[in-house]
């Protein structure tokens, strides 16, 4: 034995003798910890949050949302609108109500190898983005455009097929250079194979942004260095590497041992590690919350006899206590959640019905929907049958487990029986949500974005079923006339001050018939080191990265 | 020997054919496909993107077809793309192949080197205080939790000690990525030889003390044969026969089972790979680091019966492939 601890410890002394201490990064490197590696780097194709921060680093879209969530220009000169007339209503070919929106972009912006952005790209970007071999995934924004006007080489005029509210925001058509992938576009059925995004994945003209990508190990890390080409503000760091530590626990001991400096807010520790590591090392780091627009739900299977009865539904949202979930697990720092639709958020209602916690109101609604008897703790009905529902959710997903118990506990209190069965994420959202098995509740969130409306999961068309192949994101089988007819108005409707009614009206009907409990916005907590400023957390989809040039060093 | 190898190796294609058969039908069996997976991280996927994309990754053909269409390509030597990370699957799997091998070579000698000799010394002192101290310390290695053991050497020699790096790979090229690559092999390196020394040396105990109470060994001492030359020139080429089996096993295991190991260390790896392929659906990177874990335990198994052999005299190739 004496010479098994010998081995080890002379093993590491000696390798770990002249290993460069790990705190001594220069500033003018960067090491941020995420916990997820992008599938691909091709911006279109797959939509995914590792790609999206690590992209904030080396692309710029033509338009995006800003942290006051204000749609804002980045390769455009000015955002068009009908006012200042870069935008203008016209019929389409087929007469119905269409827009033209015309977008100058700016003379500066060059791709990396110092080749010109132009209209060829947009061209190029538009022509894979709706092509049906392509790979890309949602394609739905690509279709909506019907032709594209070159105006000159910087200015082009999209003509959409309709009238959308937010008809001056093309955040997701992100540019790709025609210069390097047209020719990799000639066979379409190949080009997701073909890509340089991902077989050439280090070349400086795929990038735009303040960074290139240099280097990438799957599974592990890229490097990011300084684009010499740059037009706008120079960043303060030569280099940036994100490194991917899937393992939370790792990440922290990374964190702490210096081998990164920061941990990202979008893809790092959940709300409740991070509260637990700010008690043990808060006075070493800067640690920012900011709750956002993933939407903790409780998906309800209105085919369920029970849960039909819209006076369970309600009880069952007055018999919770979330406030104490949120201030008891969460510190208060995820917001509860009373309707889908995030408090940040300008069409948000300030007078939705909300559901405080009321057990005496929870029992009344009860017994007034006929579960007046308890036996053993557990209401039953006229006819005997138990007041029991399933719960489902991902397996393994500890936070979430942990609010599953303390839900079933104030359930409990109200005579409600719950039996808890989880499942993997995989067979959760493979199969059970996807194909509406789950018997009775299924918890898990959903990701929006600001003023996204939410026709995929409240439309009575999106249920899915057999017979549409299971497509759609109604598992709930929710059907309102009205709802539909709101969902369908809300998007087309331009003022925005009848906009914004018609969206108070869908969150009244959406916390009066609940098809779900909504539970909280989850909250993105940002560990910083004490040097680093001018990280502005935005509270949606878009990350942090795309203002790296702002963040710097101070002492 | 040579007909022996032969004949072993179509056996071992046989089965690696029969495996992709049974290891895709498996795959494809488990709930949801690809697309179900984009769906749930992008609700901007419609209806008709749904249709398209099912078609365009082959999902709308049967099982059977889609198992003839990828054995056809794996044939003429194309192993199919990675979903998961973009690229053909042998360019995925290349890296993670490299890392693994490095960290199950290291990791197995090191556990051997450490293993047998303490085996051999608990065996030739059964019941002394030495017996006990390395029996109570193989029980500890096997009875620790490996995520357990290896946040605990982050702690110690990267948070405290700030000597290894606390997980990952190297960033550096050229002269110095490998001295870096060995820095970050040292901690994951560690726990997984700790793990493994205490099976190790458990069956090397074992193996040797049934060997040593054998009538040959009797005679080999009567002959005045000195205690080391009886132990390590007579008994020990008999003990090593059942030893050689556990190893030839544990070869496959270790390939695609240091999961835990590689999460904790951030070491992206076979395990993990494998992993994350059947839980992204990547059926084609799934299907490939299985047969590969599949192929290395029949390697192993072929090594330990080519040991049998040298290690005994009297075990002969035509009696192994019986």
């Amino acid at each position: 034995m004496k010479s098994f601890w010998s081995y080890i410890f002379a093993g590491a002394i000696l390798l770990g003798f002249g290993a460069q201490p790990q705190q001594a990064i220069a500033k003018s490197d960067l090491v941020i910890g995420i916990t997820q590696y992008p599938a691909t780097f091709h911006p279109n194709i797959d939509s995914m949050l590792a790609k999206s921060y690590v992209h904030g680093l080396t692309r710029r879209p033509i338009t995006t949302t800003d942290a006051n969530w204000t749609v804002i220009c980045m390769l455009c000169e000015t955002l068009p609108t009908i006012e200042n007339g870069g935008a203008v209503l016209e019929k389409t070919p087929d007469g119905k109500d269409g827009i033209a929106v015309t977008y100058k972009i700016l003379d500066e912006a060059i791709w990396g190898d110092g080749t010109p952005i132009t209209v060829d790209d947009v061209i190029f970007t538009w022509d894979v983005g709706r092509h049906p071999q392509s790979g890309v995934s949602a394609q739905e924004g690509y279709r909506r455009i019907l032709s594209i006007d070159r105006i000159d080489n910087k200015t082009f005029t999209l003509h959409v097929d309709r009238r959308t509210f937010d008809y001056n925001d093309i955040s997701s058509l992100n540019l790709l250079p025609a210069h390097i992938d047209r020719a990799r576009f000639k066979d379409p059925s190949a080009y997701r194979t073909q890509t340089a995004f991902d077989t050439d994945a280090n070349n400086p003209g795929l990038y735009m942004g303040p960074y290139i990508m240099v280097t990438q190990k799957t599974g592990s890390h890229m490097v990011f260095e300084r684009n010499k080409y740059w037009w706008g503000k120079q960043p303060a760091f030569d280099r940036i590497t994100v490194r991917v530590i899937e393992n939370t626990a790792t990440l922290e001991a990374n964190l702490l041992s210096g081998g990164v400096d920061m941990i990202s807010g979008e893809l790092g520790l959940s709300v409740d590690q991070a509260i637990a590591f700010e008690k043990r090392h808060g006075r070493k780091f800067n640690i920012t919350y900011m709750p956002g627009l993933i939407y903790e739900h409780i998906d309800l299977m209105l085919d369920n006899p029970i849960l039909k009865d819209q006076k369970v539904r309600q009880a069952l949202m007055y018999a919770l206590n979330r406030k104490a979930i949120s201030e008891q697990l969460f510190g208060g720092k995820q917001p509860v959640a009373h309707s889908s639709v995030n408090p940040l958020d300008w069409v948000f209602d300030e007078d939705v019905p909300i559901y405080p916690f009321d057990l005496k109101k929870a029992n009344a609604l009860l017994d007034q929907a006929g579960w007046k008897k308890k036996v053993k703790g557990v209401r039953v009905n006229a006819s005997g049958d138990p007041l029991r529902f399933e719960i489902m959710t991902t397996a393994g997903n500890r936070t979430r487990e942990l609010v599953q118990q303390v839900l079933q506990s104030q359930w409990k209190a109200a005579g409600i029986d719950i039996r808890i069965k989880n499942e993997p994420a995989r067979i959760f959202f493979g199969e059970t949500v996807t194909k509406r098995k789950f018997e009775a509740m299924a918890m898990f969130a959903w990701i929006s974005a600001p003023e996204s409306v939410p026709r995929t999961t409240l439309h009575s068309d999106d249920i899915p079923t057999a017979d549409n192949n299971w497509s759609g994101q109604n598992y709930t089988g929710y059907r309102n006339p009205e709802m539909n007819a709101l969902l369908e108005v809300i998007e087309t409707e331009l003022d925005p001050d009848k906009r914004k009614k018609l969206w108070h009206r869908l969150q009244d009907i959406y916390a009066t018939d609940l098809p779900a409990l909504p539970l909280y916005f989850r909250a993105n907590a940002f560990i910083l080191p004490k040097w680093l400023s001018g990280l502005k957390p935005t509270g949606h989809q878009f990350p942090t990265t795309l203002w790296v040039e702002d963040w710097m060093v101070t002492n | 020997m040579l007909s022996f190898l032969a004949r072993r190796s179509f056996h071992s294609l046989i089965v690696l054919f029969v495996m992709s058969f049974v290891i895709y039908g498996l795959i494809g069996l488990m709930p949801g496909d690809p697309v179900d997976l984009m769906i749930s991280a992008d609700p901007e996927i419609t209806s008709e993107d749904a249709i398209r994309l099912r078609a365009i990754y082959g999902l709308d053909q049967p099982l059977w077809s889609r198992y003839l269409h990828w054995l056809g390509a794996a044939i003429s030597g194309d192993l199919g793309y990675s979903r998961l990370y973009a690229q053909p699957v042998w360019d995925a799997i290349l890296p993670a192949l490299g890392n693994t091998l490095g960290l199950l070579i290291s990791s197995l000698t090191l556990a051997l080197m450490i293993a047998l000799p303490a085996g051999i010394l608990a065996a030739t002192r059964p019941y002394t205080l030495s017996d006990y101290g390395i029996n109570l310390a193989a029980f500890a290695g096997i009875s620790v939790p490996p995520f357990w053991l290896g946040i605990l050497l982050i702690l110690f020699f990267s948070v405290t000690l700030g000597w290894f790096p606390a997980g990952g790979t190297a960033d550096a090229g050229g002269a110095t990525e490998l001295w870096e690559r060995l820095q970050y092999l040292v901690l994951p390196v560690a726990s997984l030889t700790i793990a493994g020394i205490g099976g190790h040396t458990r069956y090397m105990r074992a193996s040797m003390i049934e060997v040593l109470r054998q009538d040959y060994i009797r005679t080999a001492r009567a002959k005045g044969l000195s205690e080391s030359r009886v132990v390590l020139g007579h008994a020990l080429r008999n003990a090593m026969i059942p030893v050689v089996t556990v190893i030839a096993l544990d070869l496959g295991v270790l390939f695609s089972g240091a999961l835990i190991t590689e999460t904790v260390f951030a070491y992206p790896g076979m395990g993990k790979l494998i992993f994350d392929a059947i839980m992204g659906n990547d059926y084609n990177l799934a299907l490939v680091g299985l047969l590969l874990a599949t192929a290395l335990t029949l390697v192993g198994n072929l090594l330990a019966d080519i040991a049998y052999a040298s290690l005994d005299p009297r075990i002969s190739y035509a009696e192994l492939d019986q």
